[in-house]
């Protein structure tokens, strides 16, 4: 457990020293890829919490990067770019739309419950695609990031990306204490065991719908964030590629460890950014590599770190 | 209403319920006998039609176009079954929808690099252009009229072969106890590649009669997929019956609220929030009516006995 934390210490602080690092060697482009990362490391970490801990497969996770990012993108669209209210309204809104596709989804099991939360993002995909009032298919600009009254500027990459780092270790152990606390138990008990847990009296429904709603709040925040990264919204932001890819993160990094998804979001993206870099056809590789990781690599990136299976 | 431009409409919607059908029957017999999620049975579809697009190109005949493009995608098929999925039946869905979630990336990834990104356009045969007068003052497509034919005639002799076949009484035996099958003495793993095979060949066939009427290109298949898992939700899993209701139940309602619910909801809401809010509205509609199914009945229409 000590070597353990040694090393993912050690991992924050290289993200906290990477951007001098990476404007000493001359890459700044380095600290744009970072904070890409961590963004999808929380997205990634909040899929942890159903997916790895709750065993709820989801695939529709990228749902709330849309809703997320659309919050911010459609009261910005009406002037309204007072960061607070955009990112509370993009917390709240996914947490609505969350817990709509939860009250629905979360009745179900196995098979039903992968296809039915992909069916419902695919039809928040298509309605971004109709609503012509938003760009449609092309989406829309974000002329003007998200302001914090002088607090933090968005436009500052440094504090953007230093804003990313504290709130991506925020979530992560805010997953933390979700997860050990006696709400996360009977999470965690449902995964590992349903009938048991009902049978100590602890129906799982509202416990898994509370823990479904608890994720897409946490995307929709990533998507906030995934909005001012690019200064753009679109449907691809839930495409549905993008669920399997968050999907993808959490099971290559390890499910259900603190550390995981963000060294899955990690490794996933910067694969991608070197293969992407070497040949435009990157999917006909990473397309097998994922197989063979799902077929030979188990325990995740996170099974490899000394220590305990939980970190 | 336009007593004639409905029945067109519901014509359009009984094609692209039969297309839906023969993914269906594919993904939920792969489903109920193999346990296994297959993402990537639209991959399958997109083999199909492209294969078919290149088939016909090579030989210069539509006929043998067709029968090469099919019996491709059933080798194709048998091929991916061997390679990479017969590996995955013992492991739990969410190993089984990330794998399948990476042939996709392959697939898709594959053929743009031999045909390209953009879109392919097949062109019919002469005797295949024309129209055809089914009731008076209403003339309708000969290729369509001849999908929805084709797909009646598929799901007919599914019917068959599943309920009156022996190798219909093994798919039957081998969905609700595949050890006991084995321990009869049936070569199961052959079965299931015999099967996969057949459900890759309906995919393919959907996808190379998909081919003239929508475009032929990478990530085609995903698209239908996804309205399938639809269909397959509200049919039930595991039930051919069910994916055969479901898909004709979709079909409609997808092409039926896109040609009339933008001019209905203008009898309510005025025109202008009714051109806004149709084509959306149109575009959520089966998921919606999904919602609602699961709402009323969890396990879809016609569960699966199991």
């Amino acid at each position: 457990m000590r070597a353990r934390t040694l090393i993912l210490g050690a991992c924050v602080l290289l993200l906290l020293a990477a951007p001098p690092l990476a404007t000493w060697i001359g890459q700044p482009y380095y600290i744009e890829l970072l904070r890409r990362v961590m963004i999808f490391a929380i997205a990634a970490v909040s899929l942890n919490l159903i997916l790895g801990y709750g065993g709820l497969v989801s695939f529709g996770h990228a749902a709330y990067l849309g809703v997320g990012g659309y919050s911010v993108g459609i009261l910005a669209f009406y002037g309204i770019h007072n960061g607070w209210l955009q990112w509370a309204v993009a917390i709240l809104g996914s947490a609505l739309v969350a817990f709509l596709i939860g009250a629905i989804s979360v009745r179900t099991r196995g098979i039903y419950f992968i296809m039915i939360t992909l069916a419902f993002t695919q039809m928040l995909y298509y309605l971004g695609i109709s609503v012509e009032e938003y760009g449609g298919d092309d989406g829309m600009r974000l002329k003007v990031k998200s302001q914090f009254s002088g607090l933090v500027d968005l436009a500052d990459p440094l504090a953007f990306y230093y804003l990313v780092l504290v709130l991506l270790l925020a979530c992560m152990y805010l997953v933390h204490r979700v997860v050990h606390s006696r709400f996360g138990m009977v999470i965690r008990a449902a995964k590992s065991n349903e009938a048991r847990s009902r049978a100590i009296g602890f129906s799982p429904y509202p416990y898994q719908l509370a823990a479904f709603v608890i994720a897409g709040a946490m995307c929709g925040l990533a998507g906030a964030l995934l909005a001012n990264h690019t200064a753009y919204i679109a449907p691809a932001f839930m495409d549905w590629t993008r669920s399997g890819e968050i999907m993808f993160m959490v099971i290559l990094g390890g499910m259900a460890t603190a550390a995981g998804p963000a060294l899955g979001a990690f490794a996933l993206l910067v694969v991608e950014d070197l293969l992407a870099g070497w040949t435009q056809h990157w999917q006909v590789i990473v397309g097998p590599l994922l197989i063979l990781s799902v077929l030979f690599f188990k325990r995740g990136l996170a099974g490899l770190l000394p220590g305990g299976k939980d970190g | 209403v336009n007593l004639i431009l409905l029945f067109e409409q519901a014509l359009n919607g009984l094609q692209f319920g039969v297309m839906l059908f023969l993914m269906a029957a594919g993904l939920t017999l792969v489903f109920g006998i193999m346990n296994l999620v297959n993402l990537a049975h639209g991959s399958l579809y997109m083999v199909g039609a492209y294969l078919t697009v290149a088939a016909v190109q090579w030989t210069g005949s539509y006929p043998l176009g067709v029968l090469l493009g099919l019996l491709g995608t059933l080798v194709v098929g048998m091929l991916v079954e061997v390679i990479a999925l017969r590996t995955l039946y013992e492991r739990d869905h969410l190993d089984q929808v990330l794998a399948t979630f990476g042939l996709i990336l392959f697939f898709n990834e594959l053929i743009a690099i031999i045909w390209g990104r953009a879109a392919l356009y097949t062109s019919l045969p002469s005797y295949l252009q024309g129209f055809i007068e089914i009731i008076p003052g209403s003339i309708y497509p000969v290729y369509r009229a001849l999908v929805i034919g084709v797909g009646l005639v598929v799901g007919a002799l599914l019917w068959y072969v599943v309920t009156r076949t022996r190798l219909g009484m093994l798919i039957r035996a081998g969905a609700s106890n595949r050890t006991m099958v084995a321990a009869l003495g049936i070569n199961i793993r052959l079965l299931y590649t015999v099967v996969f095979g057949f459900g890759a060949a309906l995919a393919g066939l959907a996808g190379l009669m998909a081919g003239p009427i929508y475009a032929v290109q990478p990530g085609m298949g995903e698209l239908i997929l996804i309205q399938v898992f639809v269909v397959i939700v509200i049919g039930g899993i595991g039930s051919i019956r069910g994916a055969l209701v479901g898909a004709l139940i979709v079909g409609m309602v997808d092409t039926l609220g896109r040609a009339f619910l933008k001019p209905l909801l203008g009898h309510f809401i005025s025109p202008p929030a009714a051109e806004a809010a149709g084509p959306a509205l149109a575009s959520m509609l089966i998921y919606l009516l999904m919602a609602v199914v699961l709402a009323v009945r969890p396990a879809g229409l016609f569960p699966a006995k199991s």
